[in-house]
């Protein structure tokens, strides 16, 4: 570990902190339906896709039908994009004649982007046509964001609301008002800025596939090119994670320097980050938003410290061969070790996906840290809006447990949480573990599970592990030997995709539902705290046990035993 | 229920659609025609021109075998640094594969460099394949090699790779590296190429 290695640390944590405020006052506006600058330009666009569409802005949505409406649109984007992606063939835009996309790895690919995932069992350069990348993919690249970060305001509202004294039914907002306001004035903006600064840094944007070139020694290279950098602006900000290219943020056409692979590690955190500030501001005390980053800032720094400490300590089996220094397996030298590692665990705290170095070729417990992350749930920040309603149904579990501990009835932000949001809550964080953990079990012990792994011994267990934590956590990294392009793997991935989406989704939006329609209760001398150290305690342990320790005896055999054998020398 | 189905059918279809138009197609268009006309050359790759044909983009490594050459890394794209199947190994820690891959790549290399250790980076596949970067040590390493291809002195060459190290940004935000292609054009530029 290196002096300057640390100093990036740092400045990425403290550039984040001093973002939190300006983009979660930013999206505070957008919360409240509020005016904000942009509306001079974009507010016509709004109210004509409003007019368009037959959508009454003002309508205050039940929880049932924000869920309805939320999950009728995410099916009918999702199915243009099977149909784009099958049709790739006849369709414009396609310089370099690719095929159709399979139906398998279509109807994969299709979830995976509506999911927020962006797991990708091809590789895009060799796949994907421009309008396939433009249309079919960037498209779910917003709206999945978008969908993402309404659904955090749903939650919100949840917590903020108080029911009307007629007696008048509580909605949850409006889910169309939500993502239109998202998209237009906050997603497409930012993403028109980072994208012509990435244009700017050397990350491509042409209608070209690609271009031929004679190298110095006479052969001859053909590099893929294409509408790159519209892409990666909105895959970094979106934590959607999906490369234009196989090697994703590692190859140099999407992340050229290390001043282009800082701005992308802030992009993936600025908005979950800034999320944590506009919940605190819209239950009324800002200490609450605080106490949740805290929280999730703790969890952030060790997991760091762990993989850029054992990264840089490297393979004591490579160090035998005489290549001293740490590991550089799979690592691009503009970014060395320390700003992979530091990438590797942003990416997989939020339920970002996207890569600059391959987590694979990580050390044991190097990559043991990016597969932890995605196991707590992504909630250390995690995805846009994904990150901050999972973390609160782990509040809401920390409360209860707070509550069972010193005998009072639990309250959260003036809410009193009771039976039915404790079983929602505790309905939607089991989603994870039993899904993750039987299908990974299933994938290892069948044949068409088994064919799948490209290393052998524990390392192999671990690609498979990693692979449904990545799809049911909707991060989409992966270890990326794995052979997962078949109908087997795209089949289970897919779905696995679907659940940890949407399962967890719908008993969310239940709960904010069900708070919405309860009293506000104030605090008084009896209520337990929910801002200060002894609370980000309590939630860092909520996270960890509940989260994090159904999963240890799978890291046992998986990147454990790994550890165990690469320290003895021991080889597979 | 089925009301809030029915309710959400005309909205989701039209929302698609106006979405679709504006993010899917104008968003990319309108970045690829700024993109095109103000940054021509970073938004086609960043290529380089000689006699009127590209031979190869200043970010995007290529591959050098010749011991007239800085060599580039080790790479799992393709046959190696395919620009249309960017790749790493992903080969774990404790893969036999990567074990004797390595040891074979430290032999060729001690070969030429006896008793020295190998910079890791020579040895060691990057995560795109397409790395256009080595470390200024593995840069140092080959020198030597080098200069008895070509005929040059080993001074000359160092001041040549000494002033194509870029540093990090305020010391911190980069690693060091040399960019391989351009320091290869650079040692074309002192002592031309062999006639093919």
């Amino acid at each position: 570990m290196t002096i300057a290695g640390w100093l990036l640390i740092a400045v990425f944590v403290g550039v984040l902190l001093a973002l939190a405020k300006p983009v979660g006052l930013w999206l505070f506006a957008l919360y409240e339906g509020r005016r904000t600058p942009l509306h001079a330009v974009l507010g016509p666009v709004e109210r004509g896709f409003y007019r368009l569409s037959g959508i009454d802005p003002q309508e205050d949505q039940s929880w049932r039908r924000y869920a309805v409406h939320m999950l009728i649109f995410n099916a009918a984007a999702l199915l243009l994009t099977y149909v784009l992606l099958r049709a790739q063939a006849v369709l414009p835009l396609n310089p370099r004649g690719l095929g159709a996309v399979g139906p398998d790895l279509a109807f994969n690919t299709a979830i995976s982007f509506t999911a927020n995932t962006n797991w990708q069992s091809y590789a895009g350069e060799s796949t994907m046509s421009n309008l396939s990348q433009m249309l079919a993919l960037t498209l779910h690249n917003f709206l999945s964001a978008a969908t993402g970060i309404a659904l955090a305001f749903a939650l919100f509202r949840g917590f903020a609301r108080r029911p009307s004294p007629n007696g008048g039914a509580t909605g949850i907002g409006n889910f169309w008002a939500d993502i239109t306001r998202v998209t237009l004035y906050l997603l497409l903006p930012l993403s028109i800025v980072l994208g012509l600064f990435y244009i700017a840094s050397g990350v491509p944007q042409t209608l070209a596939g690609s271009v031929d070139v004679t190298t110095l020694e006479g052969a001859r290279q053909t590099l893929a090119l294409g509408p790159v950098a519209s892409q990666e602006a909105i895959k970094m900000l979106g934590t959607n994670g999906g490369g234009f290219f196989n090697a994703n943020s590692a190859h140099p056409f999407e992340n050229p320097n290390a001043l282009t692979n800082l701005i992308q590690m802030l992009s993936i955190f600025a908005i979950g980050t800034g999320l944590t500030y506009t919940f605190g501001k819209a239950v009324g005390n800002t200490r609450q938003g605080w106490a949740i980053l805290a929280a999730m800032m703790t969890l952030f720094l060790v997991g760091t410290t762990v993989t850029y400490w054992q990264e840089a300590a490297g393979n004591p089996v490579l160090h035998n061969l005489g290549v001293p220094g740490g590991n550089m397996e799979g690592k691009e030298v503009r970014f060395g070790v320390a700003a992979s590692a530091l990438f590797s665990v942003v990416t997989t705290a939020a339920s970002c996906g996207a890569v600059n170095a391959m987590h694979d070729s990580f050390t044991a417990l190097g990559g043991m840290i990016p597969l932890f992350n995605m196991q707590l749930g992504e909630v250390v920040i995690g995805g846009v809006g994904a990150g901050i309603y999972g973390f609160l149904l782990f509040a809401i579990l920390a409360v209860f447990v707070a509550g069972l501990m010193v005998g009072r009835t639990p309250e959260y932000v003036g809410k009193k949480i009771e039976s039915r949001e404790v079983k929602l809550a505790v309905l939607a964080i089991a989603v994870l573990p039993l899904v993750i953990l039987g299908m990974t079990a299933l994938a290892a012990v069948l044949p068409v599970g088994l064919a799948g792994p490209l290393n052998k011994g524990p390392h192999g267990f671990s690609e498979i592990l990693y692979a449904f934590t990545s799809a049911v956590a909707n991060n989409g990294s992966a270890f990326a030997g794995l052979t997962a392009n078949t109908p087997f793997y795209n089949g289970m991935l897919g779905v696995a995709m679907w659940v940890g989406r949407f399962f967890i989704i719908v008993p969310m939006l239940a709960v904010a539902g069900s708070l919405a329609a309860k009293k506000h209760t104030p605090e008084t001398a009896g209520s337990f705290p929910t801002t200060g150290p002894l609370w980000t305690g309590l939630l860092i342990g909520i996270v960890l046990i509940v989260g994090g320790l159904t999963f240890l005896p799978s890291l046992a055999l998986g990147p454990i035993a790994d550890h165990l054998a690469m320290i003895r020398g021991q080889l597979f | 229920m089925n009301n809030d189905i029915l309710t959400s059918l005309r909205p989701a279809l039209v929302m698609t659609l106006l979405f679709a138009l504006l993010l899917g197609i104008a968003y990319p268009l309108a970045m690829t025609g700024i993109g095109q006309a103000v940054f021509p050359s970073q938004a086609n790759g960043s290529l380089v021109m000689q006699d009127g044909k590209a031979v190869g983009s200043t970010i995007v490594g290529q591959a050098f075998t010749s011991d007239r050459y800085f060599q580039t890394r080790p790479s799992a794209a393709g046959e190696g640094y395919d620009g249309l199947a960017s790749s790493g190994s992903n080969l774990g820690p404790t893969s036999q594969v990567l074990a004797d891959r390595v040891k074979a790549d430290v032999q060729s290399h001690q070969a030429a460099a006896p008793g020295r250790p190998v910079p890791s980076d020579l040895v060691t596949t990057s995560a795109s394949g397409l790395d256009p970067d080595i470390s200024p040590e593995a840069a140092f390493y080959q020198i030597e090699r080098i200069a008895r291809a070509r005929g040059l002195k080993a001074g000359e060459i160092r001041r040549l790779v000494e002033r194509q190290i870029e540093r990090p940004i305020f010391g911190f935000i980069g690693e060091p590296r040399v960019n391989v292609f351009e320091l290869n054009r650079r040692l074309d530029g002192v002592s031309a190429k062999p006639s093919r």
